[in-house]
């Protein structure tokens, strides 16, 4: 599955500008032009048939927020540098976004930022709500990237944390200590992207079989994946079908 | 050893192994050794009545003890995350319907209203759209919350109640069908909107439901609340505190029955919520009879809204006016559910090639949503319901996440379950209302 960044231009079809963001250190500014931009029928580049070959269409990169971020998220980024000493270390960025506050923490610190999140009394971030897996493919270096969403039903406020690692080295330390909940939605994260969190009490597959190989919703795993055998008919699994390539 | 039919076994590494389809658990347990052998493990499903679809339970028993409990899912994943990242936005919330089964209107929504803050529109959908959502969602909280009571009462032996649950939600569905055209998995509520306007047909019928469904109530409880088989079997049975739901990530009723009163109605409103008139019921208890008082009293609370939602419906777009997002057409219901409007139809083939060369491509192609990333949560039947979304900037989702209640609330069944007896695993497990279709997504 490459995407449409890595074609040359044929044919004054526009092809997106690279994304800014893939570096190994910062991490991705947007989701590379994936699948979804080739159109339905095959079609290379961005699928415009309207006639303006030349138009481009320009992303704007989510850029790191500048203070004041406005509403509760300077005071939670505040109280968590008061009460986080290596809040300059842990914290690599801090993105405001359609009104929600993303911290990227970096991966070998999210434990702790976790549990400070939790305990600290201007904070108190008590639930973990959900913590979900996306695989960044072209975009950054470290592509796979683990999403925490917590809650505070204490102030009513959420704040996401980020955290990014690397196929070739995909740890980061488990929540499961702070969060209970995290429990199965790490095993579901590890089951589905392959990261794997140290210090899990039984981080194996939840979701797909136990003796499955590979990990489905990585972006280089073609949806299908497997051929099915249907009384005697071979089907192909649908991403070499017609209307997906 | 007497052989039976129904326990077959035959010695393994591990001990001896009962495959068991039925029968008495006399015969079952006659051919292990009471004083050597004290603790059986018993393996509940993944095929069980009282799993609610396709949950498996291997249970550790000292006597009838459970000694340890561990669920394990994943019989009915069907990839649908990984499936809508091939499909255009709209064509996804077809997919997410299918999540949840008992609460499709839920995840519709939740996929809608993150579609729509990622396209940066939320407040461009209109009034009535809004409404009918409200409404919606409350109506499918009444079935959800039926279909509990129906199958908990017939978990617990009381079949009467499940009868008379199906009954009254069927009544539900069949309100769902004269508005979406379909009793389950309607795709109704679509980014933009919904689907298509609530006839008067279904308005009438909805009063009617309301007229209807106090006297229904009132004949649950008087089936179920005084009932001493009932009250044995639920009060001080499966107890999880605040503490332990907080830990667990358990929300929606569990959470309230333990006396916490968060609700994302209230909470953290969305569609409109904070301008209706509704309490939020809690119970002290925490165990499964609290569970039962707070989804019947929610039932009554879904009741008040609907009927301000109805009282509240004024005519107008039930579509964003935004023509490069909004579906080309109102849809129309046929007798094999819901499509195109003939109108429509002749108009792009007969009249207008403009008009077809737009609802080609926002069909085929669909709409284009800016890069970043969003996470709404709403309040469903079973808790707390989050998407995370991604957008790449393409017409197809890059990432959507569920947050599904049933799959976090479920990591709760061992606390609940360990140290009592089997028998209340089931009323526990009941207790939670997992659906294994929005668990195992």
């Amino acid at each position: 599955m490459t995407s449409p960044t890595d074609k040359p231009n044929d044919g004054g079809v526009p092809v997106p500008v690279t994304p800014a963001g893939a570096s190994g250190t910062a991490p991705a500014e947007y989701p590379p032009a994936s699948p979804a931009g080739r159109g339905m029928f095959g079609n290379q580049g961005t699928g415009d048939v309207s006639g303006y070959g030349g138009l481009v269409r320009q992303r704007q990169p989510i850029e790191e927020a500048s203070r004041p971020y406005g509403g509760y998220f300077d005071e939670v980024r505040d109280a968590l540098e008061e009460a986080y000493p290596a809040f300059g270390d842990a914290i690599e960025k801090v993105v405001v976004d359609r009104g929600e506050l993303t911290l990227h923490v970096r991966p070998e610190r999210i434990a702790e930022v976790c549990q400070v999140m939790r305990d600290d009394l201007a904070l108190r971030f008590e639930l973990c709500s959900s913590v979900s897996g996306v695989d960044y493919l072209g975009a950054d270096e470290r592509r796979l990237h683990v999403v925490y969403l917590l809650t505070s039903m204490t102030y009513r406020r959420r704040v996401r944390l980020e955290a990014a690692v690397s196929v070739e080295a995909p740890h980061l330390p488990s929540v499961t200590a702070v969060y209970p909940t995290a429990d199965w939605q790490e095993r579901e994260a590890y089951d589905m992207f392959g990261i794997v969190f140290d210090g899990h009490p039984n981080l194996t597959r939840i979701l797909m079989p136990d003796d499955w190989e590979g990990h489905p919703q990585r972006k280089d795993y073609p949806l299908g994946g497997v051929p099915v055998e249907y009384k005697g008919a071979e089907i192909q699994p649908p991403d070499t079908r017609r209307s997906y390539q | 050893m007497t052989t039976s039919n129904y326990a077959s076994e035959r010695e393994t590494d591990e001990g001896r192994v009962f495959t068991v389809t039925g029968g008495d658990w006399d015969t079952i347990v006659s051919g292990t050794d009471p004083i050597n052998d004290e603790r059986i493990v018993v393996n509940m499903g993944p095929q069980h009545p009282s799993t609610h679809g396709v949950l498996r339970l291997i249970l550790e028993l000292e006597g009838e003890t459970v000694r340890e409990a561990r669920s394990v899912i994943g019989y009915l994943h069907t990839g649908i995350e990984k499936n809508l990242e091939y499909r255009n936005w709209v064509q996804g919330s077809t997919f997410v319907t299918r999540m949840d089964y008992l609460a499709p209107i839920f995840n519709e929504t939740a996929y809608a209203l993150a579609v729509e803050k990622l396209l940066g529109i939320t407040d461009d959908i209109t009034e009535r759209a809004t409404t009918i959502r409200v409404l919606m969602m409350e109506l499918n909280r009444i079935s959800s919350h039926l279909v509990w009571l129906a199958t908990t009462g017939m978990e617990l032996g009381a079949i009467s109640i499940m009868l008379y649950g199906f009954r009254e939600r069927e009544y539900i569905l069949d309100i769902f069908e004269t508005i979406t055209g379909l009793r389950m998995n309607h795709a109704y509520v679509r980014p933009g909107g919904v689907a298509q306007d609530v006839p008067d047909a279904a308005i009438v019928k909805i009063r009617e439901f309301l007229k209807m469904m106090p006297k229904k109530l009132k004949e649950y409880e008087d089936l179920l609340s005084g009932q001493p088989i009932w009250t044995e079997r639920t009060k001080n049975v499966a107890v999880l505190d605040v503490t332990g739901c907080v830990a667990l990530g358990i929300t929606g009723p569990v959470l309230r029955s333990a006396g916490l009163a968060w609700d994302l109605r209230k909470t953290m409103p969305y569609c409109g919520y904070e301008t209706y008139e509704f309490d939020v019921p809690t119970h002290p208890d925490g165990d499964v009879w609290g569970r039962y008082q707070v989804r019947l009293a929610e039932i009554r609370e879904s009741m008040k809204l609907v009927e301000q939602a109805l009282d509240r419906l004024r005519p107008g777009p039930v579509m964003v006016a935004d023509r490069k997002i909004a579906w080309p057409a109102q849809l129309a219901i046929g007798v094999d559910g819901m499509g195109n409007s003939l109108e429509h139809v002749a108009k792009i083939m007969g009249q207008s090639m403009e008009s077809l060369i737009h609802h080609f491509k926002l069909v085929t192609e669909g709409f284009r949503v800016p890069p970043g990333q969003v996470y709404v949560a709403i309040e469903a039947p079973r808790g707390e319901l989050g998407v995370h979304a991604v957008s790449d900037g393409g017409t197809r989702p890059y990432r959507v996440h569920y947050r599904e209640p049933s799959f976090v609330n479920l990591q709760a069944l061992p606390a609940m379950a360990e140290g009592g007896l089997i028998a209340d695993v089931i009323a526990g497990g009941a207790s939670l209302d997992p659906v294994m279709g929005g668990c195992d997504r």
